[in-house]
């Protein structure tokens, strides 16, 4: 394991073990194979009782498949937390600015700093919420940012969530299942709790409750029902945060106000945490064939009767396209230099772009500027000459929907696979929320590629999940 | 609590009560199937168990052949029979899943469980899946399933909500369970003492695990206005015509309390109530046994809209 | 010129209805060109329903959104309109008008306005020899080519037709023409737009439908600049401005939802007129 590699190991480097993974070394050598097998089969029926099950979008299949749940802990020591955690605040904080600045004057792209189509012909830019201030100017409430490392101190952005990014039950219930799986780790090491996020979640959807309402406000969150790959995500947080986890049909709106149909009737409701997509939140405004939304939800959005997290149009701020512009943001709403680094990305549209990506496939990771789920993308170093030549004629088709950036050497952590523990490559996604403060538990979404040398770490392409420690000390 | 909430916990309560019965029918069945009868043989024995059911023709439809293993399919395991262990506990677990933040964690663990544990009773080799051990198997989860409910769910709306369904689908299988049965019950001179009626009598207390319960309560010579008695008026009896009623009165009651404000369904299951309250099982034969059960499943049913239009619809003011 | 406006638009159900929500456009727009000094919109239902206003707004294209609910059961809603307008002849340009969204935001297609080949032939034909830098007369000729290539024929053509639709069957009413407009437009990067309103009927020639509508294109220079493609001309003094959107169905006087088994029918009538003065 320690032998020399094109990437960063998160665990090894030339001087031996890293100092986080420091109390994990005995641990794991001190791990017989059939206690390491029992522990597994343990994990596994907690998250099969507990339900934690995802569906893969468009692969039919088993919809209550497990995800693999990796028990080797990727680790980060107190500064390196500290150091992500100014950086990932910094970029929520500027993505928001953005949000409230494009929907209001457009101060950036008049400065020239962003193109004007790239923003107001952007399939995510929402023309019903121009002109609208949400309350605290406050349009995504949860900043899901992707980043990779590279190096000890290199960390790059590989895309922003705006909307509403998913799995952050995972990073709770990795938590809860590592603890009942080995106790004895958490008393060994000062691991800084995630916990917390619930409660942070509700006091910051709380915190942006809309002019009309007085009192404590009613908050709640709308899934698109029960069959959504997310539905577990969506009871898990309602459960924890304590608040009703309502469907379109559940909620009406009468006069000024929504309601929801509760046992002892009609019942306000001040914030929804909405976890469905902007065209279907409400069929007189949006896609009109809608079943998920609540008719005339927009309106008793934009006079104030009620919040949406996020707002609707959140999405114009985290498409790749956009992407590439966040270090332009950060300069020019906070007057700062970025603290995380953007991976250099190619722009499909700009010709001279153009040209480079197409010379240069066999090295390049080309993506959908709305695609995620690691779905239509090609990962040029892995890709075979026909994949290469049936993508070089989609990018030609419609260039402006794609870009490019270099494949990047991901970071490994260890894990556990078949023959013992061995590197596998891992990304992050930290939850930022934003409300009247912006906050940020202490841990993430680490993602892993299961499959020896492979670079795709989704869920959907075979990804799996591990615990991740932030070191209090 | 969400109206839908509310419909959720209700109909899991009526499919885990339905799931249940359905196996007691399949362990009443397979004992009867051991003893001899005086009709027409072993293998007619599971038809009137099917017709209790009210799926006779929908399973001759599909199976045709009344045998053993085709009413162990069609009862326990098909999906496409909504009354079978399988669709049932199915149904329940998948209501259950959608209002996961109103359960406890043991009330799901054991739903789940009980649901992943049917997934593996399907997947298995079914000579190796004796039907005492499918009936043992629904028995025991069921009952795994209530006790939860009993032990670790708060006290509150949701809680009523459950053992609405649970109840209402109890009065109901009871009811109806009667009715297939109940010219059995007709006081007529000439069978009383007979083999067979004395064998008909004890399926039907078999059916409804009541047979030992009888005896205590009642001892004697068992007649049919015992047993009428004990399965409508006796509120001892657990799964008696008023013993549900009174049920779902006294949550209808809580509801009521809680809520501050009655409505319809106060009203009717008040009325039904106090109607079996005062009622003589002499009554009910005057009126009639097969009249008076269709009119209590009608009632019953009428309570249920009741219940849907103040509660579950979510429309109500 | 002053106008007066009656504008009564009656929805009937067979079977009543839980309840119902509109969201309404249906207050004309601030604009040079305008000045209301009278206006009334009134929703009733019949007895058993209660009506309760919404929330109410200006929203970034500058247009007054009313929403209001009906509690049922209902059968039987009707929204009417009334009031007297003061208008200018500004020949089509919208003075004065104050939103937020920017042109370039228009020239995102929706299914009603989505371009095929002949709508892209016919706005490359149009303006064929037209320099780009001459954005008022560009508009003139896509008007001019969408009237020549639509006849106004009511009954033709439904709610749900597209303007590309319409343009392959070469009839349709005033929301076809508009839509036609704003689909060519795009295909010579012109943002367009849809406009409904009300127009005021003359003796001597026939302008079509008294609940009207029509496109605005953008000019740079000017801003947006009405056409009607459908009566050839740009909005005068016989126009009235209400609601405006990416086609029909955001630009609609009144979008709302009924729930309940019941189906709908729908009456609507109206009289614009010109105050005696």
């Amino acid at each position: 394991m320690t032998q020399a590699q094109a990437f960063f190991n998160e665990m090894f480097d030339a001087g031996g073990v890293r100092g986080p993974y420091q109390q994990l070394q005995s641990w794991v050598d001190d791990m017989p194979a059939e206690l390491r097998s029992l522990k597994q089969a343990e994990a596994e029926a907690l998250f099969r009782r507990i339900g934690i099950t995802f569906a893969v979008y468009g692969e039919g299949g088993d919809p209550e498949r497990l995800m693999p749940f990796d028990m080797f802990p990727r680790v980060f020591a107190q500064d390196e937390w500290r150091r992500l955690e100014r950086g990932i605040i910094q970029r929520a904080k500027a993505l928001n600015a953005f949000l409230a600045d494009v929907y209001a004057r457009g101060e950036i792209v008049r400065a020239g700093l962003v193109p004007r189509d790239l923003v107001y012909r952007n399939e995510a830019f929402e023309p019903a919420v121009v002109g609208f201030t949400p309350p605290r100017g406050v349009f995504s409430h949860i900043v899901g940012i992707d980043l990779v490392r590279t190096g000890p101190n290199d960390f790059h952005v590989l895309e922003d969530n705006c909307r509403t990014p998913s799995g952050v039950s995972y990073m709770l219930e990795n938590r809860e299942i590592m603890m009942r799986l080995f106790p004895g780790l958490f008393r060994e090491n000062r691991i800084a709790p995630v916990d917390g996020y619930s409660e942070e979640l509700r006091r910051t959807l709380a915190s942006v409750a809309p002019p009309k309402c007085d009192g404590e406000p009613t908050v709640v969150i709308l899934t698109p029902g029960a069959y959504n790959s997310a539905y577990y995500e969506h009871s898990f947080l309602a459960d924890l945060m304590g608040v009703e986890l309502v469907e379109g049909q559940d909620l009406f709106v009468e006069g000024e106000f929504v309601w929801m149909r509760t046992t002892r009737g009609p019942q306000r409701v001040d914030v929804i945490y909405r976890r469905i997509d902007d065209a279907f939140i409400d069929p007189l405004c949006f896609r009109p064939d809608s079943m998920l939304g609540v008719p005339g939800l927009m309106d008793a959005y934009r006079s104030g009767g009620v919040t949406l997290a996020s707002a609707p149009g959140a999405g114009v701020a985290d498409d790749k396209a956009i992407y590439c512009f966040v270090p332009e943001m950060i300069r020019f709403y906070l007057g700062e230099e970025p603290l995380l680094q953007n991976v250099q990305t190619w722009q499909c549209a700009r010709s001279e772009d153009l040209k480079y990506v197409l010379d240069h496939l066999p090295e390049l990771v080309v993506k959908e500027v709305h695609g995620s789920g690691g779905y239509g993308m090609l990962v040029g170093p892995k890709s075979t000459r026909e994949a290469r030549e049936a993508f070089r004629a989609r990018i030609l088709a419609d260039p402006g929907n794609y870009i490019a950036q270099p494949t990047l050497a991901l970071s490994a952590c260890p894990t556990f696979v078949n023959e013992g523990v061995a590197p596998r490559h891992v990304d992050l996604r930290p939850y930022c929320l934003v409300g009247d403060r912006v906050t940020l538990v202490p841990g993430g979404l680490t993602r892993v590629a299961m499959t020896e040398g492979s670079l795709v770490v989704n869920s959907s392409q075979g990804g799996g999940v591990k615990d991740t420690w932030v070191l209090s000390e | 609590m969400l109206s839908r909430t509310a419909a959720n916990l209700y109909w899991m309560g009526r499919y885990m009560e339905r799931a249940e019965t359905a196996a007691r029918l399949l362990q009443v069945g397979e004992r009867m199937s051991l003893i001899p009868s005086t009709g027409a043989g072993h293998r007619s024995e599971w038809v009137p168990l099917l017709q209790a059911n009210g799926s006779f023709q929908t399973f001759e439809a599909k199976y045709r052949d009344p045998v053993q293993r085709n009413v162990e399919s069609f009862m326990f395991f098909d999906h496409d029979n909504p009354g079978s262990v399988a669709a049932c506990i199915a149904a329940a677990r998948e209501n259950g899943r959608i209002v996961r933040t109103a359960l406890t964690s043991q009330v799901w663990d054991a739903l789940n469980t009980a649901f992943q544990e049917l997934k593996a009773l399907e997947r298995t080799e079914r000579s190796e899946l004796p039907l005492t051990r499918l009936t043992d198997w629904t028995l025991r989860n069921t009952a795994l399933v209530r006790g939860s409910i009993a032990a670790t769910q708060l006290r509150n709306d949701g809680h009523d909500f459950l053992n609405i369904g649970y109840l209402l689908e109890r009065a109901d299988n009871t009811a109806r369970l009667m009715d297939v049965k109940y010219f059995v019950l007709l006081p007529r001179v000439d069978f009383v003492g007979s083999g067979l009626d004395n064998y008909q009598w004890t399926t039907l207390l078999r059916a409804l695990s009541a047979h030992r319960a009888f005896h205590w309560a009642y001892g004697g010579e068992v007649t049919a206005s015992k047993i009428a008695h004990f399965l409508i008026l006796n509120r001892q009896s657990p799964r008696s015509l008023l013993t549900s009623v009174q049920g779902v009165n006294d949550h209808l009651n809580r509801l009521s309390h809680g809520y501050g404000r009655a409505g319809r369904p106060q009203a009717t299951v008040r009325k039904l109530l106090g109607e079996l309250a005062e009622l003589r099982i002499d009554e009910v034969f005057d009126e009639g046994l097969h009249e008076f059960l269709t009119r209590f499943i009608h009632e019953i049913a009428e309570l249920g809209d009741a219940i849907f239009d103040a509660y579950l619809s979510g429309d109500a003011r | 010129m002053i106008l007066t406006v009656h504008h009564r638009t009656r929805y009937t159900y067979d079977r009543a209805m839980r309840g119902v929500v509109q969201t309404q456009r249906l207050t004309p727009s601030r604009f040079d060109g305008q000045s209301v000094q009278a206006w009334d919109i009134a929703v009733t239902c019949d007895d058993g329903a209660r009506m309760v206003p919404g929330g109410s707004f200006r929203d970034g294209a500058g247009d007054l959104v009313q929403s209001c609910s009906i509690v049922g059961p209902v059968t039987e809603v009707v929204v009417t309109v009334s009031g007297t307008v003061e208008t200018v002849d500004l020949t089509g340009v919208l003075r004065g008008h104050r939103e937020r969204i920017p042109p370039e935001a228009y020239l995102r297609p929706t299914s009603a306005t989505a371009a095929d080949v002949s709508v892209a032939d016919l706005a490359r034909q149009a303006t064929d020899g037209v320099p780009e830098s001459d954005g008022l007369a560009r508009a003139h000729r896509l008007s001019e080519a969408v009237q020549a290539a639509i006849a106004y024929r009511p009954g033709v053509t439904r709610a749900h037709t597209t303007g590309a639709e319409a343009l392959a069957l070469g009839e349709g009413v005033c929301q076809d023409h508009a839509h036609a407009l704003i689909a060519a437009a795009r295909c010579v990067g012109l943002p367009g737009r849809y406009v409904s309103g009300y127009l005021q009927a003359t003796e001597n020639g026939t302008p079509h439908e008294a609940a009207h509508a029509w496109a605005e294109l953008w000019v740079a220079g000017l801003g947006w600049v009405g056409f009607d493609a459908s009566n050839g001309v740009c909005p005068d003094d016989r126009y009235i401005r209400t609601g405006s959107g990416r086609d029909a169905r955001e630009a609609a006087p009144i979008r709302g939802i009924a729930r309940g088994p019941g189906t709908e029918a729908l009456d609507v009538t109206v009289a614009v007129g010109q105050a005696q003065q």
